[in-house]
């Protein structure tokens, strides 16, 4: 019998209960959410269950979600089955003002540089990661640039004349 | 099917096949000038730039270089990708700011005289990218001695600020250039000794 995503979802429900929520599936791929202290044990589960054999991450970032209040940041996971060519899509998420999840790297070294550019971009705190810093920007940068808390064009910029760029005004205005 | 735009198919541009010679005095089997002309006039025609080519104005420039544009009649037959080589730095395309240290430690390597083109809106202003991780210009971490606009520009285009350059290097400058108040005054801004 091939796997399909209902089986996947059986399986994770047996092992996990209730604590896994949010089960759909846009686009036929499979997604739900853990909570933050069951990534790790979630991942390991995928990875080592003989039927489901999700053994290669794909991706791992992002997203801020500013009006979820106390968790904002959500970290998905992006799994995938090479055997049966299934993938699924998993999210935690975190409090910004603590945004501290286990790193994935003990499982999956692929993880390392997923794990700081999602740092580089949205100040996530992946604990126990071996080398947390920036990797795509300049590494004297003091904030993280993907969070959803600034404007798109720096609006305290002197070295742009607005007129050139349809905003009115003149250098220094 | 002909091409819709044509250049100097009416010859009435003012194309002078050959350049004159610099000012100077000439007599049977001689010729007197001052010094910086004729350096100024051989610099000019063999220019040795080097392409710093990060995105799409460097696509224009391969265009510039190959046979339709040939930039080599200019005599810039020479594309150098050593900075100690080269006179002329070429900058075309986005320059990030993780990029930016890279660029004046490349522009640091050349040796006097070097001038500097911003090829394209990048270069030049930062372009379209008005965002975090763009340096507005390049021109805030290296002097510039020649702005090609453009997004990408038309190799047209970089042949006339290559010939505005070579019109600088020509006319404009001194045999030592780095001795100049004004230049040093730039460098100065720069903070680069």
């Amino acid at each position: 019998m091939p796997l399909t995503n209902d089986i996947i979802q059986c399986k994770l429900t047996e092992r996990f209960g209730d604590q896994l929520t949010g089960f759909e599936q846009p686009y036929g791929m499979l997604t739900f959410v853990a909570p933050k202290d069951l990534n790790l044990k979630v991942m390991q589960f995928l990875n080592d269950d003989e039927t489901l054999k999700f053994r290669f991450l794909t991706d791992l970032t992002a997203v801020h979600y500013p009006d979820r209040k106390g968790e904002e940041l959500a970290v998905v996971y992006h799994m995938h089955n090479l055997e049966d060519n299934i993938r699924l899509r998993f999210k935690v998420f975190t409090d910004i003002q603590q945004p501290d999840v286990f790193t994935a790297t003990a499982l999956f070294s692929a993880a390392g540089w997923m794990e700081r550019e999602s740092y580089d971009f949205f100040g996530i705190n992946f604990v126990g990661h071996p080398n947390l810093k920036r990797i795509l920007n300049v590494e004297e940068m003091d904030y993280f640039p993907l969070r959803k808390e600034y404007p798109l064009e720096d609006q305290t910029r002197i070295d742009k004349d607005d007129e050139m760029f349809g905003r009115g005004g003149h250098i220094g205005n | 099917m002909a091409r819709p735009v044509r250049f100097n198919v009416h010859a009435e541009a003012d194309v002078k096949l050959v350049k004159e010679g610099p000012e100077g005095y000439m007599g049977e089997g001689f010729f007197t000038t001052s010094l910086d002309k004729v350096v100024g006039l051989g610099r000019s025609n063999s220019m040795w730039p080097l392409p710093f080519a990060t995105s799409c104005c460097g696509i224009e420039f391969m265009a510039t270089m190959a046979s339709t544009y040939d930039f080599a009649r200019f005599g810039a037959e020479r594309v150098g990708f050593s900075p100690r080589q080269c006179d002329l730095l070429m900058v075309m395309g986005t320059i990030a700011k993780k990029m930016g240290p890279v660029l004046k430690e490349v522009y640091l390597q050349m040796a006097e005289p070097r001038w500097v083109m911003a090829v394209g809106a990048c270069a030049s202003s930062g372009g379209i990218f008005d965002t975090y991780s763009v340096l507005q210009g390049i021109d805030q971490i290296i002097p510039v001695d020649v702005y090609v606009p453009g997004c990408p520009p038309r190799p047209e285009a970089i042949i006339d600020g290559f010939m505005k350059v070579q019109e600088l290097v020509h006319n404009r400058e001194s045999v030592r250039r780095r001795n100049g108040e004004r230049y040093k005054e730039l460098m100065e801004s720069y903070g680069i000794q």
